[in-house]
């Protein structure tokens, strides 16, 4: 999937909604399960990554044109990498109790297939303020479904929200969704429900705008819709 | 010696890479979907984590010495990158055989973080004090790697017979699937020591 765009915001808005890249595009998907185990573990990955693509696509995109085609992997790894060891030195210092629960995943941004799939399929093709613009929209996308996914792992088995005690849950709590195999198993059922619903208001919006473009620009298809119109009013007429 | 049997058993059942550490997911889903091509891409991961771990162990000692352990994360994708496409290069010299049957898959595992999680596991986590122990934990890791990704695909396999709900064709399916085997593996936490 390369693409190239004119709209700068464009990329902003369906990063987050329509090319979410934990329920649609299903990119790194082992932060996804590893960290969710609490809605708040789920939002500092999710800035931690937002920071590094956003980064990382800049400087990609400023040296799209320099960087030979043959050796560009291993050039976006070392970029990433970079800005994946600054993370994890800042969150080290600075809030120390979220890098011990996250280790080793914080220096394993770096294989995050999300970083490496918007540098070689956006960033290198498109100037730098579209690429910052896909950075946010994709990490705000990937923050979004992390934390909804910690917010209900969480729920479900810890019978908290965001560490404040849910007085009705703690006795009806299931410690399975905090475990591994509860991960995989939220992790599927989210992803039917995201793109049941999200499907849903795509076709309603599609349709409207199918619809009001058809009415604006086609007249043949106004005309005929006019024509159509004004039979079933006749027979609803006759029938009077 | 014991304490090699004990590490054998925790990387491979106890504390599966796919299934309790969420290490390699992305081709646990993505090349499940035949044994035939899970068996290949599990051999493959097997060899390069076997000797990923031997050289970053060994660098690792470099970069202590030298004092600049935060080069760490850089360092260790690096050489994993450049080694995949050196074992790339002398399997295709020396055994074209091996070379066809993992063909396409030794690139695939660059982003494999599996590969850069034991890398990083062995000198931290574990502190294996030996580098036999860090070879061994790396080969035990991609067999746990295997094994789980081979009950994936032959489950895959049969699902394509079964009827499923239009919305869970895919990957939820295989999600849920992928659940029940973990659920199953929790099991082996029993045996933790």
């Amino acid at each position: 999937m390369r693409q190239k765009v004119k709209d700068t915001l464009e990329p902003l808005t369906s990063g987050i909604i329509k090319d979410n890249a934990t329920f649609r595009l299903v990119l790194g998907t082992c932060p996804t399960l590893a960290v969710t185990t609490s809605g708040l573990n789920g939002l500092y990955m999710g800035l931690a990554t937002t920071f590094v693509l956003v980064c990382s696509n800049a400087i990609i995109s400023l040296l799209r044109k320099i960087i030979p085609r043959k050796v560009r992997i291993p050039c976006y790894i070392l970029v990433i990498a970079t800005f994946s060891t600054i993370v994890e030195m800042v969150m080290r210092k600075f809030l120390p109790a979220i890098y011990d629960v996250m280790g080793l995943f914080l220096s394993l941004i770096v294989v995050n297939c999300i970083l490496l799939a918007r540098a070689e399929s956006f960033s290198s093709l498109n100037p730098v303020l579209p690429s910052v613009m896909d950075g946010i929209g994709i990490g705000l996308g990937f923050t979004m479904s992390l934390t909804l996914m910690g917010l209900v792992r969480e729920f479900l088995g810890a019978g908290t929200f965001f560490g404040l005690v849910v007085p009705f849950m703690q006795n009806i709590k299931m410690t399975v969704f905090i475990l591994p195999a509860g991960g995989f198993m939220v992790f599927g059922i989210m992803m039917v429900l995201y793109n049941l619903v999200v499907g849903e208001i795509e076709k309603k919006i599609h349709d409207y705008k199918h619809r009001h473009y058809h009415a604006i620009t086609n007249p043949l298809l106004k005309a005929q819709e006019d024509e159509e119109q004004a039979k079933r009013e006749a027979s609803m007429g006759g029938d009077k | 010696m014991p304490y090699v049997i004990l590490l054998v058993i925790n990387a491979i059942f106890v504390n599966n890479f796919v299934l309790s550490r969420f290490l390699g997911i992305c081709p646990f889903l993505g090349v499940s979907r035949k044994t035939d091509t899970a068996l290949g891409m599990g051999m493959a991961v097997i060899f390069v984590m076997g000797v990923a771990s031997v050289i970053t162990y060994a660098l690792d000692l470099v970069l202590v010495a030298a004092g600049i352990e935060y080069l760490r994360t850089i360092v260790f994708i690096l050489v994993i990158a450049c080694l995949i496409q050196l074992v790339e290069i002398f399997v295709k010299k020396f055994s074209p055989s091996l070379y066809s049957a993992l063909g396409v898959y030794l690139p695939l595992i660059t982003t494999n973080c599996a590969v850069l999680g034991v890398a990083i596991m062995n000198v931290t986590e574990l502190a294996t004090t030996n580098i036999l122990y860090a070879f061994i934990n790396g080969v035990a890791s991609g067999v746990g790697f295997t094994i789980a990704i081979l009950i994936l695909a032959g489950i895959r396999e049969k699902m394509e017979l079964a009827d499923i709900p239009e919305r869970f064709k895919g990957f939820p399916i295989t999600l849920v699937a992928a659940s029940l085997i973990a659920m199953g593996f929790a099991a082996f936490g029993g045996l933790s020591f």
